[in-house]
């Protein structure tokens, strides 16, 4: 996978959002991209599940929020450092969704697609019923939990470091799925899956599988995102509207492209922001980004990427 | 006892309005295959569609359920032509997103419209009371209406001409136009009614419980369950499973707090779709 020029230009990338405002101690250029990072790795490993699979996942943001409490519970109660309980939470969010994958996908299309609505209130009322998670009122983090990691300035500096080097994790993980064996057969699945089937593909594992990959590493950015935000509550942990931002995102970008998805979200966040700051438009984000999202269904069903790849052939060698 | 019986009669019930929501979901999506992901919105624009016409206009609240099923027809059909005729055929995906894109429009609109604050429609109904416990009568009015509404539907899809055309378009689509039957039209007219039983279910509703803007996912989530109950895409079916659900919440909501319904409901669901992929009432298919 080496060999091609794409992971280059990911890590590139991601060296260049890391340093830049690092060198220019651009606090508020920091934030900005840190955000538009979190998008990314939702829409990216979201991707793996739309774009290869076929399979919508309407409650993609549940495993960002459960990774965020598992992470944010081990720091808050028992002292961990952060990047042991991130990772933690990226392995326990994966085995669960593992086991979950294995039973709800043996159902097929848009069963799934129904039972993945469901999950996102069902895990909700389940962690706001959950009193060791503080309920309803969620967990804060108190102030020396920032200690560790040399005081709260410094710890904005790590975990931002820490996100874009998942954030360029989850662009390589998309990348070497899509020119796998496993890869292929997720693709054979989205096209036709009963062909599939037929021609080998253990397509209930395959499934399960790619669920379980598409959870670990907006697992670990929701451990990071909301150690960072110093509280986490039910109600931000598993927002729905976020779930479906990114699905906007993947389907704006272009779904089963390597780097559709995060071009997406990049837009997605500058569009977002420019309609915030509006008076008109603040009331009607929703609207509006419901509207783009049918028109894009409707009209270009490629996204960005795909009709960029129609119009210009060889873009197709150096962005996949 | 007595008690146990009064909860069981009163999710019966409500039950019926239940069933008659997810029956809206289950005609469109026996039709023609388009799992209707605006189902809950446009609920919701029903039970504001009473909150309009009977405190704004101060009409009588029960003149809302037919203007409520005359403009959800109408809304169905415009909906249908704008956002679903073109996905019609392709991959689940696109038309779980393109539903799913309408919903968000809605309850954007609607909440730039009432906010996310709750509101109630007082309607009063004398109940019926019986050993103590009061049956209220605006649960016991739904109910039958709902049951007029679903045994209206059934006459027409099954002894008129246009009914039988749309069941045609749903076995077949292919030799129903052969036939000589404008399936495109039927498919807009199967959508418009199906859009059409959603608001008038959520008129009903919202006579019987307070509702917000975003009270429509949970209906919706519950008019998965009710159709998967009774099996997609069979309205029949969608009534009874409506009933087993009212039973089913009324009798839990006895033993524990009213936050873990969503949860029973959501394990029933899958429960239901891993075990009964087809409905535990379908008829058995040859």
């Amino acid at each position: 996978m080496w060999r091609r020029p794409l992971p280059w230009l990911i890590l590139l990338a991601a060296l260049g959002c890391a340093l830049i405002p690092y060198w220019t101690d651009d606090v508020q250029l920091r934030e900005g991209l840190l955000l538009a990072a979190v998008y990314v790795i939702l829409a990216s490993n979201l991707n793996l599940m739309i774009g290869y699979a076929g399979y919508i996942n309407f409650g993609n943001i549940i495993f960002f929020g459960l990774g965020g409490y598992i992470s944010v519970y081990l720091v808050s109660e028992w002292h961990w450092p952060l990047p042991a309980a991130a990772i933690l939470a990226g392995v326990a969010v994966s085995a669960v969704a593992l086991l979950f994958g294995l039973g709800i996908l043996r159902l097929r299309g848009a069963f799934f697609a129904l039972a993945t609505i469901g999950i996102n209130e069902a895990v909700r009322q389940l962690v706001t019923n959950f009193e060791p998670w503080g309920g309803a009122s969620g967990i804060y983090l108190a102030f020396d939990a920032y200690e560790p990691l040399g005081g709260p300035m410094q710890a904005l500096w790590i975990v931002y470091f820490l996100v874009i080097a998942v954030t360029a994790l989850s662009l390589l993980l998309s990348f070497a799925i899509k020119n796998s064996k496993f890869g292929l057969g997720l693709i054979a699945i989205g096209q036709n899956e009963n062909a599939a089937a037929t021609l080998g593909v253990p397509t209930p594992l395959y499934k399960a599988l790619v669920y379980s990959a598409s959870a670990v590493l907006p697992a670990i950015g929701g451990g990071l995102y909301f150690f960072k935000s110093g509280i986490i509550e039910p109600g931000g942990a598993f927002n729905l509207g976020t779930s479906i931002e990114a699905i906007v995102m993947v389907m704006l970008g272009g779904p089963g492209t390597v780097i559709g998805p995060a071009l997406g979200a990049a837009l997605y966040e500058e569009l977002r922001g420019a309609l915030l700051t509006s008076d008109i438009f603040s009331h009607f984000q929703l609207v509006i980004a419901g509207a783009l999202l049918l028109l894009i269904v409707l009209f270009i069903p490629g996204g960005l990427m795909g009709f960029i790849h129609r119009r210009v052939a060889w873009t197709r060698r150096w962005l996949e | 006892m007595i008690a146990i019986l009064a909860s069981v009669f009163d999710g019966v019930l409500v039950g019926a309005v239940y069933g008659l929501a997810a029956m809206g979901l289950t005609l469109i999506w026996g039709v023609m295959n388009v799992i209707n992901l605006a189902h809950g919105a446009i609920t919701v624009f029903g039970m504001f569609g009473l909150y309009f016409l009977a405190t704004e206009l101060g009409l009588p609240a029960y003149s809302a359920v037919p203007i409520a099923i005359v403009c959800g027809f109408v809304a169905g059909v415009a909906l249908y032509w704008i956002a679903v005729h073109r996905i019609i055929g392709r991959p689940e995906l696109m038309s779980l997103l393109a539903t799913f894109a309408v919903n968000m429009m809605l309850v954007g609109i609607g909440t730039a419209l009432w906010t996310t604050s709750p509101f109630n429609v007082p309607v009063s109904l004398p109940g019926v009371t019986w050993e103590g416990y009061t049956f209220t009568g605006t649960h016991m009015m739904a109910a039958v209406l709902a049951v007029v509404i679903a045994g209206l539907l059934y006459v027409f899809l099954h002894h008129t001409r246009v009914g039988k055309a749309v069941r045609a378009v749903a076995d077949n689509r292919g030799a129903a136009e052969l036939s000589g039957i404008p399936t495109a039209q039927m498919l807009a007219l199967a959508f418009g009614l199906g859009i059409a039983l959603a608001a008038v279910s959520g008129t009903l509703i919202a006579t019987m419980f307070p509702f917000t803007i975003l009270s429509g996912e949970a209906y919706q989530l519950k008019s998965f369950v009710v159709t998967v109950l009774g099996g997609l895409g069979n309205p029949a079916g969608a009534l009874i499973g409506g009933i087993a659900l009212g039973l089913i919440e009324g009798i839990a909501t006895r033993f524990m707090p009213l936050s873990w319904i969503p949860i029973i409901e959501f394990g029933l669901f899958v429960l239901c779709l891993l075990a009964f992929p087809r409905g535990i009432f379908a008829p058995a298919k040859a």
